[in-house]
């Protein structure tokens, strides 16, 4: 993927999907927007893949993404541009309570 | 309105001293009426504190009964408990605690045929339960009663808390619109939980409760807390109501409750393959008259592996399956192997959907059943 204006992006992964990334909490990318971000991410680990996007390439509905503090479902969505210092954050449904 | 007793003024004073509360918010408190579904980890602090704070009735909904492996984080119940039903433990606690709370038990499963009966009767919901489906029905619930829903839940060393359906703010699906599949998700008995996580997360929905019965304060509507307990980060992320919501937003489609078990897809195959599976004792056959056509791939994580592993098998860790997948032999079976049957099951899902072409078997109800049922090697965990 050519990247127009890369910028450097910290993505934090919960303890849910850090399996999938060798215990790796945190993982820098370069990448102009958020869905340029999470297909790096998930070049560099691939087993994350299918648990972030569905058999149409879409984003999980149980998978919230978060750009800084902004859900980007309320923003642009994936095309919204990052820019270096953002942090992408990726919270998913968690269930236990007992 | 109820009065307060000298005992209770003596009891709340510390309470009746903050200006915030005084006493015309514990009488809030005291008219006050909150519903615990799950007296588990959640349920247990939120139980503690809220007795002790002087809520006058807390209903507690739970249908298990306290086993061994509670003990670790439910801090209601105790040792001379194992085997009651739950209800009846944390009752017993909370009248110790403060005699002045009524405690309503409904020693059941919640689900859509009773919900709205159990919920209707309260003031604010606390969401202490451990499954996707028991979530979306107390959510739909609340949004359809009108009622605030304080949400907590836990993993490993994460937890979430935020506040729904408060004051028309955002309710649980405006957040996740639907769960995921079954199995991709691991569960607390498969991932694990932090014992004292469930006791911040649980304090955290204790305060929400409160402030809620005292109409005062600023919630965690529209906000969502994020708890990492290994790192003790705290962050904080917008909220907002999704107009599309299926239950809350402008254009609502769903105006009773539904089948839960089926939206969180429990019911029914819905997958795009079976995946075949094998016994614990037909793999010990197996193993015993033709090992030399198999291999047992152990795709638990290397603690997990630390405790035991059948023979002929190999460690694989889940999250490295599909990248690895050149070092699985096409040509023999492989039985993939996890604590319960779920993660590996996912494993051979992914694999097929990698393009993997040999023959692949899951161990039904994992390495757990080998130790029930054929008893050596590894142990229950």
């Amino acid at each position: 993927m050519t990247t127009s204006n890369p910028q450097l992006v910290t993505i934090q992964l919960p303890t849910a999907l850090r399996t999938f990334t060798d215990g790796l909490s945190e993982i820098k990318v370069e990448a102009a927007t958020v869905d340029e971000s999470l297909v790096k991410l998930t070049e560099l680990y691939i087993d994350l893949k299918r648990h972030l996007f569905d058999d149409d390439g879409k984003l999980r509905s149980f998978v919230n993404v978060f750009l800084n503090d902004e859900n980007i479902r309320t923003v642009d969505g994936f095309v919204t541009p990052v820019k270096s210092g953002d942090t992408i954050m990726l919270i998913p449904a968690i269930a236990g309570g007992v | 309105m109820q009065e307060l007793s000298i005992e209770e003024l003596t009891r709340y004073s510390r309470h009746l001293i903050l200006p915030e509360v005084g006493l015309e918010g514990q009488l809030r408190l005291k008219n006050g009426r909150v519903l615990l579904i799950g007296t588990g980890g959640l349920g247990s602090p939120v139980a503690l504190y809220l007795a002790a704070a002087g809520v006058g009735t807390l209903g507690i909904v739970d249908f298990d009964v306290v086993d061994e492996t509670n003990l670790q984080r439910q801090i209601i119940h105790g040792t001379r408990d194992l085997l009651r039903p739950k209800v009846a433990s944390a009752q017993d606690r909370i009248s110790e605690i403060n005699p002045y709370t009524d405690v309503v038990t409904f020693n059941v499963r919640l689900d859509s045929e009773n919900a709205l009966g159990i919920i209707r009767d309260f003031d604010v919901v606390v969401d202490g339960t451990d499954n996707y489906a028991t979530r979306y029905l107390v959510n739909d619930a609340c949004v359809l009663l009108g009622k605030p829903n304080v949400y907590g839940s836990i993993f490993r060393f994460e937890g979430q808390a935020s506040v729904f359906n408060y004051r028309g703010g955002p309710c649980y699906r405006c957040l996740y619109s639907s769960p995921p599949p079954p199995g991709l998700v691991p569960s607390c008995a498969e991932g694990g939980v932090l014992g004292v996580l469930p006791g911040i997360i649980g304090c955290i929905q204790a305060n929400e409760a409160l402030k809620i019965l005292l109409n005062d304060g600023e919630t965690l509507s529209e906000r969502l807390l994020f708890f990492d307990a290994w790192k003790l980060k705290f962050r904080e992320l917008k909220l907002r109501k999704d107009k599309t919501c299926p239950i809350c937003g402008e254009n609502p489609t769903i105006h009773e409750l539904v089948d839960y078990e089926e939206f969180c897809g429990l019911k029914g195959k819905g997958d795009n393959f079976e995946v075949e599976s094998i016994s614990a004792v037909g793999l010990r056959d197996m193993l015993e008259s033709s090992p030399e056509t198999l291999e047992i791939i152990d795709i638990r994580e290397p603690h997990e592996v630390a405790m035991g592993m059948l023979p002929r098998s190999r460690a694989i860790p889940f999250g490295q399956v599909v990248r690895r997948k050149d070092e699985l032999n096409p040509n023999l079976l492989n039985v993939f192997i996890c604590k319960i049957g779920t993660r590996s099951e996912q494993a051979i899902k992914a694999l097929k959907e990698s393009g993997f072409e040999g023959r692949l078997m899951n161990l039904q109800d994992g390495t757990n059943a080998w130790a029930r049922d054929v008893g050596n090697y590894v142990v229950t965990y």
